[in-house]
């Protein structure tokens, strides 16, 4: 019971928040003159009475207000408006744009999650040995490296010398698991460490330090003073105190990143959700950076209500109110 | 002379060595305890010269420009290209490190690319820092329903897409300095603010505090002047682990063609531009990503090594007394401070 109540709490809240999120980004958009819009849309020869019928087709004449209401009760309805320049509904952009941003997300996060965690875990048990250091000489490395920086030098050192031998199978763009898993894992591979090179560095540092916490722990001592082995002190007992932390990092990094992953997905022209509304932010189309920018928003806050119960299930600790 | 007669001159000899003992034991306030033990540190040393090198090089660019004479928006479509008008590499017609797409000086161009980096980390992690601080100050002194209200507010510039969000402002208000200072400022504050807070909520319950206010003292005497210094060293760190986010901040809003923009050098369009050029010209995107990597790294080197510094802890384990199995707060506290963790996003 106080699970559910807990729920219809948290969904209520996230509803707000998405609520704000959607009116800051449409304010932002909308509350400025859209002449230029008109404009481009228009051609650039166009007569003022064109641009005029343009504003009036795309509802732009009318008081902000009144579009606000427009955009609210369609947000209600489920729809999230219609691109200015193809007439395309944003909700089937959406669908189209996810695949290749999910493909990545779930790649990356496997990588990034065993070696985070795995590197982590063999520092933090060994602290200050040699491995220890030179993964915190790889970690900084990977914290101060711009994701672009990654994702071009991959491509400078891998994918092209590697087609100009003749191999093939490393590839940018973007192929789904449905064409075959070989073309998928050769479109994805580099992608996928590009987006695992910085998260690991993330996931080392949180789960070293964590774990690093927990072995100083009272219940660490009585553990050892049981006489259990290290191994079983280690991983029934010390990781799984010290993963809490990890995971509410892991909601907030799969919330953003299912919202679109700008940067590799430019880099490697994937399409995704981030490619396409850098795209609409490219061409000023409104509608469909503000309905993306939902889409990110209610993504964040339900991984923020999933993180929450998983926190419950993970450290007994912690109890739902 | 009486036997009380040698033993005064004794004991006047006594606390004449007792006092030049004192006097060569002075009090050493934190600072001076933290920069003893940073100048020990070889790898934080080794950071701050490579910032302060850099710092350097950036403020000379126009030094260096009166050398090679090449200004940094100048085309030398003739020395600058090959025939097939690509780049020519490092070394060739006095282009210390190569030409760029459009035959201009790397080296300068680099050059005026730090000046634009360095000034965004600088600025915008003073803005933020500052933003941060008051934000965090005031909710955590105050409490009650102004906490309440700066709190979500925190949390919901944290939970914000924020990449999509940065990039939707930066072409809203148009692509320039401001606006973009203005952006990685305003994504920079909170995670400060949520640090602030909390280490104020603990202070602000000590006894000295409630001194302060019997004296009579005002709530921002008390914020600025009794709680603030106590907060400096988590502070500092985080500032100095927030710059090399805000230099990545910008270089990937470059890059992506919503930053500075051309001619304007900037790492991140200057790499942008080198994307095109990847399969002739190794040295157009190996020298910006370098200078780009080598200027966080430094920074991130520096934080760490400051962090370490002002921890009291550390001591004993830079002399090797003891394995140090549990982080100290300070330690604890930065690492967990959301946002350093996450530079620039992906």
């Amino acid at each position: 019971m106080a699970l559910l109540g807990f729920l219809i709490r948290r969904i209520l809240t996230g509803i707000v928040v998405v609520w704000i999120v959607a009116s800051a980004a449409f304010l932002l958009f909308f509350a400025r003159p859209v002449i230029t819009v008109a404009r481009q849309l228009a051609g650039r020869a166009a007569t003022p009475q064109v641009i005029n019928e343009v504003i009036r087709n795309l509802g732009l004449n009318q008081p902000i207000a009144v579009q606000y209401w427009h955009f609210i009760d369609n947000l209600l309805h489920g729809n999230l408006g219609f691109s200015y320049f193809t007439g395309e509904s944003v909700d089937t952009m959406v669908r189209q744009d996810l695949p290749p941003t999910a493909s990545l997300l779930v790649g990356g996060l496997v990588l990034w999650l065993v070696v985070g965690l795995a590197v982590g875990i063999i520092s933090a048990t060994r602290a200050r040995s040699v491995f220890d250091r030179l993964s915190n000489v790889g970690v900084l490395i990977g914290l101060s490296m711009p994701t672009f920086v990654i994702g071009e030098l991959l491509i400078l050192y891998i994918f092209v010398p590697l087609n100009e031998h003749g191999i093939k199978f490393i590839d940018t763009g973007y192929a789904g698991p449905s064409q075959g898993l070989g073309p998928w894992v050769g479109h994805m591979l580099l992608p996928w460490i590009t987006l695992a090179a910085v998260q690991a560095a993330v996931y080392t540092r949180l789960s070293r330090g964590q774990l690093l916490d927990t072995l100083g722990e009272d219940f660490i001592r009585t553990a050892r003073a049981k006489g259990l082995s290290e191994r079983r002190v280690i991983f029934r007992h010390a990781v799984r105190a010290a993963l809490t932390p990890v995971v509410s990092q892991l909601g907030v990094d799969i919330g953003q990143l299912l919202g679109g992953a700008v940067v590799v997905e430019t880099v490697f022209s994937l399409g995704g959700l981030g490619q396409v509304s850098v795209q609409a932010i490219d061409t000023d189309n409104g509608p469909v950076i503000v309905g993306f920018v939902v889409f990110a928003a209610v993504f964040v806050v339900l991984a923020n209500i999933v993180v929450d119960m998983v926190y419950a299930l993970l450290d007994p600790r912690v109890r739902i109110s | 002379m009486s036997i009380s007669g040698i033993e005064f001159a004794g004991q006047q000899a006594v606390a004449a060595e007792a006092a030049e003992g004192v006097a060569k034991i002075e009090g050493r306030s934190q600072w001076q305890l933290t920069w003893r033990r940073l100048r020990q540190d070889k790898v934080a040393v080794g950071a701050l010269i490579v910032i302060l090198v850099m710092i350097v090089l950036a403020i000379a660019a126009p030094a260096f420009v009166a050398i090679t004479h090449h200004p940094p928006d100048t085309a030398y479509p003739i020395q600058g290209e090959t025939v097939a008008g690509n780049p020519v590499p490092p070394g060739t017609a006095g282009f210390w490190l190569g030409t760029d797409g459009t035959g201009r000086d790397l080296f300068i161009r680099i050059l005026y690319g730090a000046r634009i980096s360095l000034f965004i980390g600088f600025v915008t992690t003073a803005l933020g820092t500052a933003a941060g601080v008051t934000v965090g100050l005031i909710a955590g002194y105050f409490g009650g329903v102004i906490d309440t209200i700066l709190a979500r507010f925190t949390d919901a510039v944290l939970a914000f897409p924020y990449v999509v969000l940065a990039l939707a402002l930066a072409i809203v208000y148009g692509p320039s300095l401001p606006e973009m200072i203005a952006v990685i400022a305003f994504f920079s504050w909170a995670a400060i603010a949520r640090v602030v807070r909390g280490q104020t909520l603990a202070i602000k319950e000590k006894e000295y505090i409630e001194a302060a206010r019997s004296l009579g003292a005002g709530p921002f005497r008390i914020m600025f002047i009794d709680i603030l210094p106590n907060l400096l060293a988590p502070v500092l760190v985080l500032a100095t682990l927030y710059i090399p986010t805000a230099v990545v901040f910008e270089a990937t809003l470059s890059y992506l063609g919503l930053g500075i923009q051309p001619p304007t050098a900037s790492w991140g369009n200057i790499l942008e531009d080198a994307a095109n050029f990847y399969t002739v010209a190794w040295w157009y995107v190996l020298f910006p990503a370098a200078a780009l990597l080598i200027t966080t790294l430094a920074f991130n080197l520096l934080g760490d090594g400051i962090r370490d510094a002002m921890d009291p802890r550390t001591e004993r384990v830079l002399a090797g007394a003891r394995r140090r199995r549990r982080r100290t707060k300070l330690t604890a506290l930065v690492d967990r401070a959301p946002g350093v963790t996450a530079p620039g996003g992906n």
